[in-house]
């Protein structure tokens, strides 16, 4: 009996964790899911995935999925810098954060946005719920303005829409998606992996205990309800050949750097993902109607990573050792004489 | 004319910052080191570009004392701003060669001084009016030459010494000689020498010295001591640690024909990403280190926390200014000890090195990595600004002789033959356990690191024994540290008192032995060099009857830790002595109370 492998012969199992401590009907959990489906369709390896958090409900989730691979829990806020030192200490690592709307748009804007900046090569989800769960429901900065807490509270303040932010900061790759959409999601996550550079993934995550209640717009029923669209999304890895015909202007088809493609099938509108101002209008005008809208918000693929931008040798820096890192006898003689 | 004083005072140059002072200054010290006599230059400057008062001390020494004394002999006064100040400042006895036009008021004309009047603007004007900006800098080596004339250096060595700044470039040596010509001819022809200060050329005091600044010689470290990942936020007096770093990585870290860099080098976006860009390295199994002062290592405390519960290495340099809050950006401070030593919340107590000379800021620099990897946690390497940024006469450093320690690290062979590994398991009984690093091809090899509470595997637990266990563990770390840090520098000739003290307190308490010596009272000495301490401090603490901890501090903070840490029956015999102005210590400092004491001890004995 031969078991169900992937690309690179491990099974699914391969690509699961401990179980969660979540919620039960925490949209954390979908996430988990379509995770472990993106890795396992993806063929990554384990040993090569460095799995990186933040602090919050979100933040535990690297536990729940491939066992196998490293994880590094940081502080809170604080993980893109942990993100970005191990990837230079070793460029072969595929890095994938995960974070929560409180470790990004609170306490760890700053490292957010410096890490767009720079460009570091890996996948930062946002497990987006609108409020703190591990500290029992206080809204974050992604609460929707007249957005209500549990309690009954209103958000008065405005709200921080880090793929807007993201966009403005120049990333090279966002999207937005819902825990409920593993059709959408899975491949976006895919084409995260491919992406070279920063691929920001913000993804709508209802919380069940604390924020899921009539008047909350990050309840399953209010998002179900808002979700628009923009076009259903295909990955296909570059080791593949595009089978489908697809009629002459009815997709946007994105090639990433690997090689690998991105699908975009246009749905009601037509939806360019290459137009950074475009972009931003749409999230800004979705955001106006009280609807957001989900899909590729924005892609671009000719620009160098941190990695490129810093001519590292293709060596991990972590293998090197003192005859690579040394100065030479000689040249030290030269430098005491001065 | 009084007894002449030959190769032993101190020259002070005030200036305006920013006026290009700082390359005459340094050609002054250069030119007096070619005539074989010691110097130790001191710049105290201000936190600021252009336009507020700084003045540079350049001790001539022919003991080769390398610590800041108190005393002027010869100001050289090109800041009418604080002229008033400077001159009170010199000693009786002493020189002043003053612009021209600075007035000889009551306040400023003193009958114990020699004055040399100097037309030095009205010199720049007629020489290098056409030099536009350049000016200003030319004016200042009008001031090399006229001291030149006064103290007797050779106009060949002042050329040498203006090589040795420019290096190479011939038009800028021609151009500022042709400035030290023009004060040294002023001198000759217009000032009538009258002082008693001279400088005499002497041998076999600075054969095979050079200078460096610490900043300097701790960059050198991080290249032989193998750092690849370096993350900094620019800050006063640290950045030229990093900014060298930058350069020698430049130079050796890039191979010539791809053009591919053996190194990562970050500005941060502050020092809590600095340092998160560190441990995130350290994890993955980089060699990493950032370089910061005093406000940077208060925001580094969350990450300190985190690799030291988690067990990950990294190279903290702090080059110390004085503080608390901003402070002093510009002086320097012993200040930062107490809060390096334990920094972060809950129980912590780091590795600390302490160097206090430029070789030792190269060699702790090289030994911080070995040390972080071996224990698998942060190193603070704990500089200060007097080492840091001013020029020390040093020998040429040595060229390692030490593989890298990479410490306990599992291969995927390793892990082969093993039936099964815990991260945080004390298999060898030392406190340090194993770890493997990130793209371990091993199924086994993956952990979950986390700054929460865990287990011998590595897992998530709150049960009391577990987190208890864990604590004890790390304690049982630090007392293998004890043992393995740097251990102190002793001098024990069995006298009943004695100095302790560490880093650049050092230099003065050199000098201080010898003015006790002078006064009859000859005093032993310890130089603690790491914390945490090593068990040979209370030996020797145990060996004396009064024990003088020394530091650059208001509250006594080894001082403190000593107080903590030795057995109580030995604290009685610590006395604390505390320097905290911001300008580095010097000898009196600690000549003074001790010799009070010792005087009458059996006031000490209460």
């Amino acid at each position: 009996m031969t078991a169900n492998v992937n690309i690179i012969g491990l099974t699914r199992e391969v690509y699961k964790g401990l179980p969660t401590t979540l919620c039960a009907g925490c949209g954390h959990n979908s996430i988990t899911n379509h995770l472990i489906k993106a890795l396992y369709d993806y063929g990554v390896e384990p040993h090569k995935l460095a799995k990186m958090s933040g602090i919050g409900c979100s933040s535990k989730t690297p536990a729940y999925f491939v066992e196998q691979a490293h994880g590094f829990n940081s502080l809170h806020g604080r993980m893109p810098s942990a993100a970005t030192g191990a990837k230079l200490a070793n460029r072969d690592l595929l890095v994938l954060g995960i974070s929560g709307d409180g470790d990004t748009a609170s306490i760890g804007i700053g490292q957010y946005c410096h890490l767009i900046r720079r460009n570091l090569d890996c996948t930062y989800i946002i497990e987006n719920n609108g409020c703190y769960g591990l500290t029992k429901g206080q809204f974050s900065a992604t609460a929707d303005v007249g957005s209500k807490q549990k309690g009954g509270k209103v958000n008065e303040y405005s709200t921080i829409d880090v793929c807007g932010l993201a966009i403005e900061l120049g990333a090279t790759f966002v999207a937005r998606s819902f825990s409920g959409d593993g059709k959408q999601l899975v491949p976006l996550l895919q084409a995260a992996f491919s992406h070279r550079g920063t691929a920001i993934l913000d993804i709508i995550s209802p919380c069940v205990t604390f924020n899921d209640h009539e008047g909350s717009t990050k309840s399953y029923a209010h998002v179900k309800d808002h979700d628009v669209v923009l076009h259903t999304v295909d990955f296909i890895a570059g080791s593949k050949e595009i089978q489908a015909d697809y009629e002459p202007g009815t997709v946007h088809d994105v090639e990433l750097e690997d090689g690998s493609h991105v699908i975009l099938r246009k749905l009601d509108t037509d939806y360019d993902p290459t137009d950074a101002m475009g972009a931003l209008r749409t999230i800004h005008d979705s955001t106006a109607r009280g609807e957001f809208v989900t899909g590729l918000l924005f892609v671009d693929t000719h620009q160098h990573d941190l990695c490129e931008r810093e001519h590292l040798t293709k060596k991990p820096l972590a293998t090197l050792d003192e005859s690579a890192l040394r100065i030479s006898k000689a040249d030290w003689s030269k430098l005491m004489e001065t | 004319m009084p007894q002449r004083a030959v190769n032993d005072f101190t020259i002070r140059v005030a200036t305006v910052n920013g006026s290009g002072s700082q390359s005459s200054n340094l050609v002054l010290t250069n030119a007096i080191f070619r005539m074989g006599v010691p110097v130790a230059p001191k710049n105290v400057f201000p936190s600021n570009i252009e336009g507020l008062p700084t003045w540079f001390d350049v001790r001539v020494t022919s003991k080769g004392y390398r610590c800041r004394t108190r005393d002027v002999d010869v100001l050289v006064a090109l800041n009418g701003a604080t002229w008033n100040q400077d001159v009170a400042g010199v000693k009786p006895g002493g020189a002043v060669v003053h612009e021209a036009t600075y007035p000889l008021t009551n306040e400023t004309q003193r009958d114990d001084l020699t004055y040399y009047s100097v037309p030095f603007t009205s010199l720049a004007k007629e020489h290098f009016g056409d030099k536009g900006d350049l000016r200003k800098y030319l004016m200042n080596m009008i001031y090399v030459g006229a001291l030149a004339q006064l103290l007797e250096i050779p106009t060949e060595t002042v050329e040498e010494g203006l090589r040795a700044q420019f290096r190479s470039k011939a038009a800028a040596v021609e151009l500022n000689m042709k400035a030290v010509t023009v004060g040294f001819d002023y001198a000759r022809e217009n000032l009538e020498k009258r002082d008693k200060y001279f400088l005499e050329r002497i041998s076999g005091k600075t054969d095979g010295y050079m200078f460096m600044e610490g900043n300097r010689a701790a960059a050198l470290g991080c290249v032989m001591g193998g750092c690849t990942v370096a993350a900094w936020y620019p800050i006063t007096p640290s950045s030229s640690l990093c900014e060298y770093f930058i350069q020698y990585c430049d130079k050796y870290r890039v191979d010539p024909e791809t053009k591919e860099r053996n190194v990562a080098i970050v500005q941060a976006e502050d020092e809590l990403a600095a340092a998160g860009m560190v441990f995130g390295a350290g994890w993955a199994g980089a060699r990493a280190m950032t370089s910061t002062s005093g406000p940077g290592i208060s925001l580094m405390a969350e990450y300190a926390g985190y690799g030291y519960y988690a067990e990950i290495p990294g190279v903290i340099f702090d080059v110390q200014r004085a503080g608390p809050s901003t402070g002093l950006p510009t002086r320097t401070m012993q200040g930062d000890v107490a809060f390096a030593y334990t920094l972060s919340h809950g129980d912590t107590k780091h590795i600390v090195l302490l160097p206090a000379t430029v070789r030792e800021a190269y060699e702790l620099a090289m030994e911080a990595f070995d040390l972080a990897d071996r224990f698998q946690t942060p190193v603070f390497v704990l500089s200060d600004l007097d080492l840091g940024m001013n020029s020390w006469m040093t020998k040429a450093l040595p060229y390692p002789k030490k593989q890298f320690d990479r410490g306990k690290v599992l291969a995927a062979e390793d892990l082969s033959s093993m039936k099964s590994w815990g991260r945080y398991r004390d298999v060898d009984k030392d406190g340090i356990p194993y770890r493997t690093l990130p793209g371990t091809q091993h199924a086994n090899a993956g952990f979950f690191t986390r700054g929460t509470g865990h287990d011998e595997e590595a897992r998530y637990s709150e049960q009391p024994d577990v987190w208890q266990r864990g604590l004890d563990r790390l304690l049982r770390k630090l007392e293998t540290a004890r043992t393995s840090v740097p251990s102190p520098a002793v001098d024990d000739k069995g006298h009943p008192v004695a100095i302790l003290a560490y880093g650049t307190t050092h230099h003065a308490v050199v000098e201080a032995r010898d003015k006790l010596e002078d006064a009859g009272l000859e005093v032993d000495y310890m130089r603690v060099r790491a914390l945490p301490l090593s068990p040979e401090v209370a030996a020797f603490v145990k060996r004396h009857e009064r024990v003088y901890v020394v530091e650059q501090n208001r509250d006594g903070q080894l001082y403190a830790i000593l107080r903590t840490e030795l057995p109580p029956h030995l604290i009685g015999k610590l006395q604390s002595i505390c320097h905290y102005n911001g300008v580095p210590i010097d000898a009196h400092v600690i000549v003074d109370p001790v010799l009070e004491a010792e005087r009458a001890p059996a006031v000490v004995a209460e």
